[in-house]
């Protein structure tokens, strides 16, 4: 950090690049987030040409495509959409809150407390539809969350990003040894289980994505109005507090707008690891550390990255289907490596 | 180091409360606290695996199993002991011990917790290894028992090496950053996860069954052909490990500061990372991923013995302790139902790490 003085007269250069490079980054990822929803729209086991896609939006006339397409296709598109801006926007969150660019919503014992909790709803009450496991996976992703931030404020110096981390991890441990021991003690479970824990978008209909769409509403206006404050926690505790932040306040309106997103989309979904670790890097990139820019872009990226992976998924083993959350992790896995390889990681 | 070596003066300045060791042209720090943290950590041991080898279907008593071990007791304690539960018992310690050792290297190479074989991918590139042979090879149901005595843990250490490699070869650039080690292996790990979920999805149930039985790391019929290469490979690792040991400390420092007191960085660091995956991939082979014992031991050994990074000694009796007792537990705490090790070390292990982290907050207050 320089500090130039006010009085020069000319602009800083590097501002104004930063500057077009956020709105040709935001532009970008617009166009990508159009092509990415029509591709979810017509591409699928069966291909539909794109002048049978506009007629099936606009003027449905009820034959077969129509029906794919406004039956099938739409609402599965419309809950990618929502769980990848949920999980983008999560992951950004988590990697601003305990600035450290390893957090991933996971972190916080989401995904392993979503997980136990559907497990316990097969186990204990037989539930075995998707709409029966959302409300269990919720409370599940609640439960794991608050414990980890409670454990983790209350090490030494609050929640600094290594107690977090140690407290996540140790109560990801429990609930999927809990988790595991349910599924090998009873092969019904494991068999309903194994299906879930994969993460997908297949099978979902509308009813699903009204059950979280709200959840994901409120979290991603906690998440957009926290960004000043997470601007300046990242200079630090101190510094934050003398700029007029309460750092306890904000960093309990991270964990609950963290909770709502993360939760909501794994409740709708199953665990989708990886999207929130890796897209706030990705974004990073042309967006910097300023959360104002980097929050809403890690949640159009989530959307894209999710949509892409999907439509990919429907087409690389047809007719069969490879699930989203695994797609996720081929295609992010390999991109984020030659990420890190390439940049030189900063803290956030 | 070319000066002459002056009379060695008389005014060596002590550290406070520090008691310097001097043997010759080595020297050391005397710290009482690790030593009595190793000793009890040891008793601890060998009294949870003489328990061990005591309980079960065939109970036996504690002075009856050290007579078996000296080579008394009768024929059905011989077999039950010496056949049985005395290599199960050893397979457990040493892939505890193992799983330590390596975590806590890791740990202290990458400067960060988080930096441990079961996070890193190198336990979960042995899993999905073996969970490949369980599903695509027909496993223990499909295959003769040999291949599959044979297949799991030779592809497992194949797998687990191999998926460091490529962790090692991609974290790679002018050299190795513990940073950057951290973020590839959680890129890979997050893929072989994956894999491995995959490969649960298009297996026969009963499949998918055994496979999670491995994924979570058990010592159930583990015999003399899993400790004997066990004990080869860490009578070969550990002694490196702790001859390399002492740059440990060094490594804490930031790059240029460890070259200026001497260390060869990137040497030492890839002879450390070549003995802690060696550990962990031979573990998992002879176990299954067992989770938490390389992640937790480092950092509770650190804790207890109040040290600035985890010390190798007492990470590696406290992994051994921690695996042998979770055993017990598994094996005996639900009757007739064994649970896998893995788990037990999970439920035993994360509370202890919780009650750490709010007892740091105490000391803190104080």
């Amino acid at each position: 950090m320089r500090v130039r003085p006010r009085d020069t007269a000319a602009p800083a250069p590097p501002k104004r690049s930063l500057r077009r490079r956020r709105l040709i980054g935001l532009a970008a990822l617009g166009a990508a987030l159009l092509v990415a929803l029509l591709g979810s729209i017509a591409i699928g086991t069966k291909v539909i040409p794109p002048g049978e896609v506009f007629s099936a939006l606009f003027a449905p006339t009820g034959t077969e495509n129509d029906l794919v397409i406004r039956s099938l296709r739409i609402p599965r598109t419309l809950l990618g959409v929502l769980v990848g801006i949920a999980l983008g926007l999560a992951g950004a969150l988590a990697q601003g809150f305990t600035r450290n660019p390893l957090a991933d919503p996971g972190l916080l014992g989401i995904n392993a407390g979503a997980a136990f909790f559907v497990v316990c709803g097969i186990y204990l009450f037989g539930v075995t539809s998707l709409f029966g496991y959302v409300w269990f996976a919720f409370a599940g992703a609640l439960v794991a969350s608050v414990a980890v931030f409670v454990i983790g404020t209350r090490a030494t110096g609050g929640a600094t990003p290594v107690s977090l981390a140690l407290a996540g991890a140790a109560v990801s441990f429990l609930l999927q040894a809990l988790t595991s021991s349910i599924v090998l003690l009873d092969e019904t479970s494991l068999d309903a289980y194994r299906f879930w824990v994969v993460g997908s978008l297949a099978g979902r209909d509308a009813d699903v994505a009204g059950q979280v769409v709200w959840f994901i509403v409120v979290g991603t206006v906690l998440a957009l109005a926290s960004a000043p404050a997470l601007n300046a926690l990242s200079l630090g505790d101190d510094v934050a507090t003398s700029l007029g932040h309460s750092v306890r306040r904000t960093r309990l309106v991270g964990v609950v707008a963290i909770t709502l997103l993360a939760g909501a989309a794994t409740a709708a979904c199953g665990p989708i690891t990886f999207l929130g670790l890796i897209v706030p890097h990705v974004v990073r990139a042309f967006t910097g550390p300023d959360h104002r820019w980097l929050l809403p872009a890690s949640g159009l990226a989530g959307a894209v990255l999710l949509l892409v992976a999907d439509v990919v998924g429907r087409v690389v083993v047809r007719p069969g289907e490879l699930q989203v959350g695994i797609v996720v992790a081929l295609i992010g896995g390999p991109f984020f490596i030659a990420l890190v390889r390439r940049k030189k990681l900063g803290a956030v | 180091m070319s000066a002459p070596a002056p009379e060695r003066s008389p005014e060596v300045v002590p550290v406070a409360g520090r008691r310097p060791l001097r043997v010759g042209r080595f020297s050391g720090v005397l710290r009482p606290r690790p030593l009595v943290v190793l000793v009890v950590t040891a008793a601890v041991l060998l009294l949870a695996a003489a328990t061990n080898m005591g309980r079960g279907d065939y109970p036996i008593a504690i002075t009856d199993v050290l007579a078996t071990l000296f080579g008394g007791g009768d024929a059905g304690q011989q077999l039950v002991v010496l056949e049985l539960r005395l290599p199960r018992t050893l397979t457990g310690a040493l892939v505890g011990g193992a799983l330590a050792v390596s975590g806590a290297i890791l740990q202290s190479i990458a400067r960060n917790p988080l930096a441990s074989p079961d996070i890193i991918g190198v336990q979960w590139g042995a899993a999905a290894s073996a969970v490949f042979v369980i599903v695509l090879g027909g496993g223990v149901a499909g295959v003769g028992g040999w291949f599959a005595s044979l297949g799991i843990p030779l592809a497992a250490l194949i797998g687990g090496l191999a998926s460091a490699t490529v962790v090692y070869v991609l974290a790679w650039r002018r050299g190795i950053q513990g940073y950057r080690l951290v973020l590839i292996g959680i890129g890979v790990q997050a893929v072989l996860v994956a894999a491995v979920q995959w490969l649960l999805t298009v297996a026969q149930i009963y499949q998918a069954a055994q496979a999670q039985v491995w994924l979570n790391g058990s010592l159930n019929a583990r015999s003399w052909n899993e400790v004997v290469p066990l004990s080869i490979a860490m009578a070969v690792l550990v002694p490196l490990a702790f001859v390399l040991a002492h740059v440990l400390g060094g490594l804490r420092f930031d790059d240029d500061t460890a070259r200026g007191i001497g260390i060869r960085v990137n040497g030492a660091r890839t002879g450390l990372l070549f003995v802690s995956v060696g550990l962990a991939s031979v573990a998992t082979a002879a176990a299954g991923p067992i989770a938490f014992v390389a992640l937790v031991c480092p950092q509770i050994a650190r804790r207890v013995c109040r040290v600035g990074s985890p010390p190798l000694a007492v990470s590696m009796l406290l992994g051994a302790a921690l695996t042998v007792v979770a055993d017990l537990i598994a094996r005996t705490a639900l009757g007739a139902i064994e649970l896998p090790v893995g788990i037990v070390t999970a439920v035993l292990g994360a509370p202890y790490l919780l009650f750490l982290l709010a007892r740091a907050r105490q000391e803190a207050r104080a």
